[in-house]
């Protein structure tokens, strides 16, 4: 390849990354544009809550149990040199409530509902599902995308929620019972350590912006995705891969803005 | 064909990129008159009716549909407009999570404040329409392609279109399915008083129920004529068609070098 031809494919490349940042924000315009039918036909958002929501809470709470549990073990073993133990309970809620909770939950909602809407959005396109409704004078976006869209929205901040409770009750499981911590200075000291304003609501704030991210690229790839077996296939990898690359973007960014300079 | 024309194709130049399909195609498909457009893969066939549907836009020319010119519509109006057409898809398009009743329900329940028991007496007149009636409480995964492509047409004309489009209706059926799908174009045409473009290869289901027929080969109408007419037409490209004869003006071989040279011998003389 001569260097005018890497030139030529580099180009191409960035006119094709340009190209379709402005499509994907023209699609998430869209969304919220004809978003007035999941508020006004909620029924059609509770359908979607039950099979992104509902169906991802065995994986959410699991995993935030067994999260909350590591986090008891090595935060024990740590907080021992110290002679902090009675700080676990602190300890074990702010990185949950901070950090792992709207983290943790949202890469798993990437990898279990935002994946399945990708490939179910990608299929309804391949079977013609899309176009049929196109035709029938239905507004697919309105009808398809915009339901999922919100679904995804009030299901990140409530499984996160859910994680880190899991998580607290994992932590308490394994320092309490299983270690013999104080109780009453594992409850007391969460209850000192964290506060509402700065460490729930910043965490509830980092949910809602991940459960943003995950559901619009997931609902995005679908619905772009090329209406064959390899295309919905690519499409659904790259909503994890997305997804989760944002998410950790994200939080950092967050992260820098919530608790800098503590 | 002197009845007045519901849908207007004049002119019509339509290409994909650099890539023309349809190169200055007129047609007329008159009210109450089912037309079918044939021709070999690719030649145009389901662009053209992605143009009457406004889901494409042509190069030129224009595409009128009672009155209006589809491409000229704002959302609004082409919505509109479409509401008053119905599509059957190639493979039925059925919605996979809704039952067959829920599938023939949509639109009605999308376009209209009819209460459900009115709708369900509306869904079961449309099953029994195309003889499955008993079958509302399936889901599409459990029928059969023949049974899909009817439940699909019961829901196409759910909300009774003045013009009804079939892409390709016959693909992929048995032949008693193809016959059953045939006669349902036919009668159910006639029974709302619509109009239907058929989209199809089937040169013989065809000729039994349409009234006019249009062939399309390299983006021009090449032989338009009745059922009658086009069965006894001695146009190369059309008796090729009609007959189903391997070689013609549509060649067996796509074009290439010569056979010989290609396989470095040289023939026997």
């Amino acid at each position: 390849m001569t260097i005018v031809e890497h030139l030529r494919s580099l180009g191409h490349r960035i006119v094709n990354a340009v190209w379709r940042i402005g499509y994907t924000s023209r699609f998430f315009l869209l969304i919220l544009l004809y978003s007035g039918i999941s508020f006004r036909r909620f029924h059609l958002t509770i359908k979607e809550l039950f099979s992104s929501g509902v169906m991802s809470l065995i994986i959410i709470l699991v995993a935030g149990l067994f999260v909350g549990m590591v986090l008891g073990l090595q935060g024990y073993e740590t907080l021992k040199r110290y002679g902090a133990e009675s700080a676990l309970g602190s300890l074990v809620a702010l990185s949950l409530v901070r950090e792992l909770g709207p983290v943790l939950a949202a890469l798993l909602f990437a990898s279990r509902a935002g994946s399945a809407m990708t490939a179910e959005i990608g299929l309804m396109k391949a079977t013609e599902q899309i176009s049929a409704m196109e035709m029938m004078a239905i507004n697919p976006i309105a009808r398809v995308v915009a339901p999922r869209f919100w679904a995804g929205v009030i299901s990140v901040p409530l499984l996160s929620a859910l994680f880190s409770a899991m998580g607290v009750f994992g932590g308490y499981v394994v320092g309490v019972v299983l270690i013999g911590v104080d109780q009453g200075s594992f409850w007391s000291q969460m209850q000192a350590g964290v506060d509402f304003q700065h460490d729930i609501v910043n965490g509830i704030i980092k949910s809602f912006v991940f459960g943003v991210a995950v559901t619009a690229i997931a609902l995005f790839e679908g619905y772009d995705a090329p209406p064959t077996a390899e295309g919905v296939s690519g499409a659904t990898t790259r909503t994890v891969v997305e997804s989760s690359l944002t998410i950790l973007f994200l939080d950092f960014i967050l992260t820098a803005f919530m608790f800098q300079g503590e | 064909m002197s009845s007045q024309a519901l849908v207007e194709i004049r002119d019509v130049n339509f290409a994909y990129d650099s890539r023309p399909i349809l190169k200055g195609v007129n047609l007329t498909f008159p009210k109450g008159k089912v037309i079918a457009v044939m021709g070999g893969s690719g030649c145009g066939k389901t662009t053209l009716l992605q143009l009457i549907g406004g889901a494409l836009r042509p190069s030129s020319g224009y595409v009128k549909v009672d009155g209006q010119v589809i491409h000229e519509l704002d959302h609004k109006g082409l919505y509109l407009m479409r509401r008053r057409m119905g599509m059957l898809f190639q493979f039925g398009a059925l919605f996979t999570d809704m039952s067959v009743y829920d599938n023939v329900a949509f639109q009605m329940r999308e376009h209209t404040d009819l209460p459900e028991e009115i709708i369900r007496d509306l869904v079961l007149m449309k099953l029994n329409a195309v003889g499955l009636r008993g079958s509302h409480h399936l889901m599409p995964a459990e029928l059969s392609g023949g049974m899909a492509r009817r439940v699909a047409l019961a829901r196409t004309v759910a909300l009774d279109p003045m013009l009804i489009m079939y892409d390709e209706p016959f693909a992929g059926l048995d032949p008693i399915s193809l016959t059953v799908v045939g006669n349902l174009i036919r009668r159910l045409n006639d029974a709302l008083g619509a109009t239907s473009v058929v989209v199809t290869h089937d040169v013989q289901e065809s000729l039994k129920i349409v009234d006019y027929i249009y062939f399309i080969a390299d983006g021009v109408v090449v032989a338009e004529g009745t059922p009658a007419e086009i069965s006894s037409s001695d146009k190369p490209f059309v008796h090729q068609f009609v007959h189903g004869e391997m070689d013609g003006p549509v060649p067996f071989h796509y074009p290439c070098g010569d056979y010989w040279q290609d396989l470095n011998l040289r023939p026997w003389r």
